[in-house]
């Protein structure tokens, strides 16, 4: 647990108001190789992973979050991680997945059931009544920020499974999360079920959220919702093109 | 840095926003789209917060659409209206404090040219009047002297729109704003000139009344700053706001404008002159040979 001038810092669900300190000047460590953060503590790696587990499967409208760096096939890695992150997916029962696919701030108007975005995730979180999620994938330097501002303004419980260092402003964060250790949260998943923790939506897989995400998963060709269409002459670029393009070829 | 960027993992697609589907299946990635496209492929921007009807917004569509090659490109832009819109498109785009643009793009193309010698990355610069030619002029200037290898577009809207209609090194002399109410007090800055003079190898001036033109000669600067050195695009992109153009009347204000002394103009050094005919008469040979093998 970080303290600072003897006062003890923890790093617990919000709302903790505007602007709440960063982790780290609380003096909240960072974990090493085979530890774990939680609320601020320096704990093993299992603990981190179990505790991660029950929030995930006690915890009202769980989600998870794949940033860039998993969502994207950029490389083989990423390519195989996929498959891991999905099995984790599927040890949580009732999941939702909201990608983060990059940290354009989206303007003007989010779709809070489809995305989640790094300069307002308080959007997703609320619209969605979350209050569990993993984030996986995603730079560090847009992760920090995020989880400040989840942690300002709403109740939601956050886990950050870092490739990197690990994220102090986290409720749970493990760092040098690879392959291998998404087969581990994947276990401790199993393992605390195991041991008696009920999950709050038994029974039920994944849980499609957004109009294009819940259509590409019935295989159904995906229809904007009439209060998404833009109304004529409104929309983005409307008044040049109703002076039209005026296309001569040079 | 692999172009599988953009595609997704196996299994995330499904759960993309449609827009994301829609870039990976139908995107301007990997082609060189044509003007005449528009609204037949998903564009790298879709929306943007700017005042409806501003010529900017236009301009900066037409942009992404010349980009050579937008999957190799890093958009380098900072405060003023454009920004606002640039960092929706689907490009990665830096933000410069106001002012350093033309530092942090050096940087940026330098780095680039470092990590991946054996591929083009195209950095372009795009920022208002102000951000370029006051409060950045020495950046710009010195990227220019120094012949660093990217472009620089000024949305020059004659204004400081974004911040309310200060008068700015671009606006016209004279002219009365809501912030320069006893009107402009010097000429309206020779950017031209002095590009010609830091031996900027392409510089154009143009309004966006031919959507054509603009594409092909953003194409045009991009191509040259990659092989020969700095070029400079100065846009005419009217704030309607600022200068009290009602929004339909946008494009009958450009056209008037540049009519009256916005003229198109480009000017190439003997370099880039070179440079750029041999490369023409290159893909005029290759495309007739495509032609030709049917
Ligand atoms: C260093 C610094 N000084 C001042 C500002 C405030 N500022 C934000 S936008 C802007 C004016 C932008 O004018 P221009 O570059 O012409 O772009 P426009 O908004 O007209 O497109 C100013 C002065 C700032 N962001 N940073
Ligand atoms: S203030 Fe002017 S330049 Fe800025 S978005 Fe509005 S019309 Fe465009």
């Amino acid at each position: 647990m970080g303290k600072l001038n003897g006062t003890p810092y923890r790093v617990v669900t919000g709302p903790e108001g505007l602007l709440p300190p960063a982790a780290t000047i609380m003096g909240v460590p960072l974990p090493e190789e085979g530890e774990g953060l939680v609320e601020g503590g320096i704990v093993t790696e299992a603990e981190a992973l179990e505790k991660a587990a029950i929030a995930m499967l006690t915890r009202k409208n769980a989600t998870l979050f794949p940033g860039p760096l998993v969502l994207w096939g950029w490389n083989d890695h990423t390519n195989e991680k996929a498959k891991y992150f999905f099995d984790v997916a599927d040890e949580i029962p009732g999941v939702r997945i909201i990608p983060m696919p990059d940290y354009r701030p989206i303007y003007p108007k989010i779709d809070p059931e489809a995305v989640i975005n790094p300069c307002h995730p308080n959007l997703t979180i609320s619209h969605n009544k979350i209050e569990a999620c993993v984030f996986i994938g995603v730079h560090c330097h847009y992760a920090s920020i995020t989880l400040k501002m989840i942690r300002a303004g709403t109740n939601c419980f956050t886990i950050a499974l870092c490739a990197e260092a690990g994220h102090e402003d986290a409720m749970v964060s493990v760092p040098n999360f690879d392959i291998e250790k998404l087969i581990l949260f994947k276990e401790a998943l199993i393992k605390v079920k195991k041991n008696g923790i009920k999950p709050l939506y038994e029974g039920k897989g994944i849980v499609p959220t957004g109009w294009s995400q819940i259509a590409a998963l019935k295989g159904e060709i995906p229809i904007k919702p009439e209060d998404e269409l833009v109304e004529a002459g409104t929309g983005a670029f409307s008044s040049e093109l109703e002076t039209g393009l005026d296309d001569t070829a040079e | 840095m692999s172009l599988k960027t953009i595609e997704a993992a196996p299994g995330f697609k499904d759960y993309l926003p449609q827009e994301y589907k829609d870039l990976i299946d139908d995107g301007p990635f990997l082609k060189q789209r044509k003007v005449s496209e528009l609204g037949s492929f998903k564009e790298a921007i879709e929306e943007h917060p700017m005042c409806s009807g501003c010529a900017m917004t236009l301009f900066i569509r037409l942009v992404y659409v010349g980009l050579p090659s937008i999957e190799n490109t890093v958009i380098c832009g900072t405060a003023g209206c454009g920004r606002l819109a640039i960092s929706q498109g689907a490009v990665p785009f830096v933000y410069g404090n106001y002012g350093d643009t033309n530092a942090v793009a050096t940087g940026i193309k330098r780095g680039l040219d470092i990590r991946f010698k054996e591929q083009n990355k195209d950095v372009v610069v795009m920022a208002g009047d102000g951000g370029l030619a006051d409060i950045g002029f020495h950046a710009v200037m010195h990227s220019w002297f120094r012949k660093e290898k990217f472009t620089t577009i000024m949305l020059d809207n004659e204004v400081y729109g974004n911040t309310g209609g200060q008068d700015s090194g671009m606006t016209q002399k004279g002219m009365v704003m809501k912030m320069a109410p006893t009107g402009k007090k010097f000429e309206k800055m020779d950017m031209l000139g002095l590009a010609k003079t830091a031996g900027v190898a392409y510089t154009a001036r143009l309004a966006p009344t031919n959507p054509t033109r603009v594409a092909n000669t953003v194409r045009k600067a991009v191509l040259i700053a990659r092989e020969v050195g700095p070029t400079f695009i100065q846009a005419y992109t009217s704030c309607n706001i600022e200068y009290a153009i009602p929004t339909p009347k946008v494009m009958d204000d450009a056209r008037a404008v540049e009519k009256d002394r916005y003229q198109f103009v480009e000017y190439f050094s003997d370099e880039a002159k070179a440079y750029w005919d041999d490369s023409e008469k290159e893909r005029k040979r290759l495309r007739k040979a495509a032609k030709q093998s049917g």
